[in-house]
């Protein structure tokens, strides 16, 4: 019984590793350079725990295996060892606490950014995004780089104003609504999370970074995107019975391809 | 056993706390105030309630797997959520709110505790009962009030909450964001009757713990389950607490126009919500507050156990038993200053995340400590794979595993990925679900002789093990690759996300619902295992069948009304003292003295 045990404790581990090292499903590639370091932390991690996951259970395994065989011994009556004690309570100090340590600085480059500048400029694209269920909203300053103000009486989803966008009032004349994302590749964006109702997650897998849209909140995530494409954007906080489908698409595009688009959009206005 | 002469306080105790043994059927099986009545009571109810979560994560399983297909015994029960037998995504939610819900509470938490606790910490401390009998009668009537408020919810208007296990606010406090109405107060008011059940129930633990132990019985005499069974009352007692105001607020906010979750301009489905001032992310600082002391109020009875097992079939006394007690009570601590990690991304100050993140890594210490006492424990050791020592290998092993995924998520960088994916999923239901449950299982099987005077059927146990171990890692391994995609939690199907479509998230989540409903059926031979052995099964008169050494197992099976039929055990020695050198057997009673361990003529012949 021992030797069974121990073959379906190592064949558990087995089967359960070799999916994470021939990444047979795996993330999406990132396309940040922050997202890179993300996955410098993740793997990180995975060999931490990788190697401690494996050496426990061959270990387990191998204990059940060792000391059920029939012998005339007696058991040992050891009552522990404190040098043990203390070297794998350090070992794993140092492991598990070491590891936040090495990839902390990466979260705070994602999310220190309330006290930066908010304005808008030439190398920083705001986005704002609202959530509701069970869509996105997108806006844009437009063309004075300006977001208009709002205010929730307006709110008229049959009429395209889910924000409630104030058209007369100075810098909402040409703010732009969308239901997708697109921008430069290449340039910083700031998105800027709110939500109408619920709690909405914006998240987009291949930035590795995600956000709950709060009511009542502004939230912000920073990226610059360096790989043009069409990504998805999942929601990823319980926002109700359409939670599933409430997705949309980032469009990552050149310099030219967005101004294109944004002025595309812009003639739409009037 | 070793008797002594109680002193005269003892005399005194034993006196007042001696209730006669209750005649009639309703004062001894349905409002009785013993303890062992109690905890078996608390157990059945975790029978039941375990079989209702399975059956609707089976629902959940099913509808993720075919989204469209139709049952039509379904449609029968829920004419609204399943029309014409197919069900519909708030069905789904509901369904998935309410396997958390019954599981976390009505399984994980009275089981271990109210179940296992209650009958045997009194025993295991050589108390004639709890403390206080009658508080013990009304905590386990106000958790099946409870349970009766949450079944409620099923038939109800509008049928059963769909905000998540979690609740978070707008969704679960302004009914126009979700389609049900009085299902999600009924759901608060069962939290809320829960809570204050369990907050009995930890008062009379710490009191009977603290007060009641046998004279000998020092704190570091104690066994491990009953330290585990103190710590996790202390946990109850602080964290429920705030659970209960929690609830009561959401109550307030929903039904009298409170707004103490729900912030100003809310606006669904074009209609202005009627609020001002409340903030949603205090309810998940409140939530998780409980919430995370909540994983370790589930786990840390089946560590107790799995101690308790380990030590008794190694034949070999715990490893390092201080480091044990040390890594309980540090566990127990550090649970209160982690929650923040659940709101790594909720919006929450960015800045917190380092303490909080530091802090959920510390107790990745206390439990590499007991993993590695455990093997300690059994390295040596001479294994008896009885199927209690099954189970708690299989524990160890489960432990490990979902434990390590917990490493991945309590950082915030890595949690940015990973937050509200599968991988979550994976990792809370190995370490508090299933984990959790093997404990359980290893309770079960270990203590029923005693409380029934009867075995369990060995072979079948072992079955009911093999395919239960396999089969729950066959179940929650490949949600970490789901995690990987990254699959998003609680989505009712994965048709509306291109990327899972691509990806091969279909084809794992029909592996994974197979090995659902397989593992799900093997829960029918416990279930028959458990039911037949209390009638039927091998009778076990013997006080000592597994040759273990606390004071459980030096009373006849199933125990007396009182215990100890009135006398005071006195205790000589630690709990776990097996194969000792020079002894005439591999183990040594806690009742036993050194003459009667060592083999000299005791003075006065003993009955152990």
């Amino acid at each position: 019984m021992g030797l069974l045990l121990a073959i379906v404790v190592w064949a558990i581990t087995f089967a359960m590793a070799v999916p994470f090292v021939t990444q047979t499903w795996w993330m999406p590639e990132s396309i940040t350079a922050l997202g890179d370091e993300i996955d410098q932390a993740f793997n990180w991690t995975l060999v931490g725990t990788g190697v401690i996951f494996l050496l426990a259970q061959a270990a387990l395994g191998y204990t059940v295996w060792q000391f059920s065989r029939p012998t005339d011994k007696p058991a040992s009556d050891s009552h522990g060892n404190n040098k043990l004690e203390v070297l794998w309570t350090t070992a794993a100090a140092v492991i598990f606490v070491g590891l936040t340590f090495v990839t902390y600085s990466v979260w705070a480059e994602t999310r220190f950014i309330e006290q930066k500048s908010m304005e808008p400029s030439a190398d920083r694209l705001i986005v704002e995004v609202t959530g509701q269920q069970f869509v996105w909203n997108m806006r844009y300053a437009g063309e004075d780089n300006q977001f208009g103000p709002t205010d929730i009486a307006l709110i008229d989803d049959a009429a395209g104003n889910p924000v409630g966008l104030d058209r007369s009032a100075p810098g909402g004349a040409d703010d732009i609504m969308v239901p997708e994302m697109q921008v430069p590749v290449n340039k910083e964006v700031e998105v800027v999370l709110k939500s109408k109702d619920v709690l909405h997650n914006f998240f987009v897998p291949e930035l590795r970074i995600k956000l709950d849209t709060v009511p009542g909140l502004v939230g912000k995530l920073r990226f610059t995107a360096t790989k043009e494409g069409k990504y998805e954007i999942v929601c990823s906080e319980l926002c109700g019975l359409g939670h599933y489908k409430m997705r949309s698409f980032l469009h990552v595009v050149t310099q030219e391809e967005y101004e294109a688009w944004i002025a595309e959009q812009a003639s739409y206005l009037f | 056993m070793t008797e002594v002469q109680p002193s005269k306080e003892v005399a005194e105790y034993t006196e007042v706390h001696r209730h006669p043994e209750p005649k009639s059927f309703l004062w001894k099986y349905i409002f009785s105030v013993d303890h062992k009545v109690i905890g078996i009571q608390y157990m059945l109810l975790a029978v039941v309630a375990v079989f209702v979560g399975m059956a609707l994560s089976l629902l959940v399983r099913l509808r993720l797997v075919c989204p469209e297909c139709s049952y039509p015994l379904l449609g029968q029960f829920f004419p609204v959520g399943a029309p014409e037998g197919v069900m519909t995504p708030e069905f789904y939610l509901a369904m998935l709110t309410m396997h958390g819900t019954v599981m976390v509470f009505m399984v994980l938490t009275t089981a271990p505790q109210g179940g296992f606790g209650n009958y045997f910490l009194p025993i295991q401390i050589g108390a004639a009962d709890m403390a206080f009998p009658r508080l013990n009668m009304l905590s386990f009537w106000t958790t099946f009030v409870s349970f009766l408020l949450l079944m409620a919810a099923f038939v109800v208007e509008g049928g059963a909450p769909m905000s998540g296990w979690t609740g978070y606010p707008p969704l679960s406090a302004v009914p126009e964001a979700t389609v049900q109405g009085i299902g999600q107060d009924l759901w608060l008011a069962s939290i809320a009757v829960f809570c204050i059940a369990s907050l009995l129930g930890a008062l009379n633990f710490i009191v009977t713990t603290l007060d009641l132990r046998a004279k000998g019985l020092t704190m570091m005499r104690m066994p491990l389950t009953c330290w585990t069974w103190f710590v996790t009352a202390i946990l109850g007692l602080l964290a429920f607490g705030v659970l209960l105001a929690a609830g009561v607020l959401l109550l307030m906010d929903r039904n009298v126009g409170t707004s103490f979750f729900v912030p100003a301009g809310l606006v669904v489905s074009d209609k202005v919500i009627d609020h001002s001032g409340g903030s949603p992310i205090l309810w998940q600082h409140l939530f998780w507050f409980f919430g995370h002391p909540e994983v370790y109020i589930a786990i840390l009875p089946g560590m107790g156990v799995t101690s308790h097992v380990l030590s008794t079939f190694a034949r070999k006394t715990v490893f390092g038993y201080r480091a044990m007690v040390y890594a309980i009570t540090a566990i127990g601590g550090l649970g209160f200053v982690v929650w923040g990690h659940h709101m790594f991304v909720s919006g929450m100050s960015p800045y917190s995340a380092f303490v909080f993140s530091v802090l959920t890594m510390c107790i990745g210490v206390p439990s590499a400590i007991k993993t590695f006492n455990w093997i300690g424990t059994m390295w040596g050791g001479k294994i008896r794979f009885t199927s209690p020592m099954l189970y708690s290998i299989g524990f160890v092993s489960l432990f490990v595993s979902g434990g390590l995924s917990g490493i991945f998520l309590g950082q915030p960088t890595v949690d940015l990925y990973f937050h509200d994916t599968y991988f979550v999923v994976a990792h809370f239901h190995l370490i508090m679900g299933v984990a959790a449950i093997f404990g359980m299982f290893a309770g079960m099987t270990f203590w029923f002789p005693k409380m029934f005077g009867r075995m369990m059927n060995e072979p079948l146990s072992k079955i009911h093990f093999w395919i239960t171990f396999v089969g729950v890692y066959a179940i929650f391994g490949p949600m970490h690759y789901l995690g990987m995609l990254p699959h998003p939690r609680r989505y009712a199907e994965i048709t509306s996300v291109d990327y899972l479509g691509a990806t091969g998230a279909a084809e794992l989540h029909m592996f994974i619902t197979v090995a659902a409903v397989l593992t799900v059926l093997a829960q029918f031979i416990f279930l028959y295992n458990f039911v037949k052995s209390i009638f039927a099964g091998k009778e076990c008169r013997e006080e000592n069948p597994w040759e273990a050494t606390t004071l459980e197992w030096a009373i006849p099976s199933p125990p007396p009304h009182d215990n100890f039929a009135g006398k005071v055990p006195h205790v000589y020695r630690g709990a776990y003292d097996f194969s000792l050198r020079g002894a005439k057997r591999d183990f040594a009673m806690q009742c036993n003295d050194d003459k009667a361990v060592f083999g000299e003529p005791a003075p006065q012949a003993s009955g152990d």
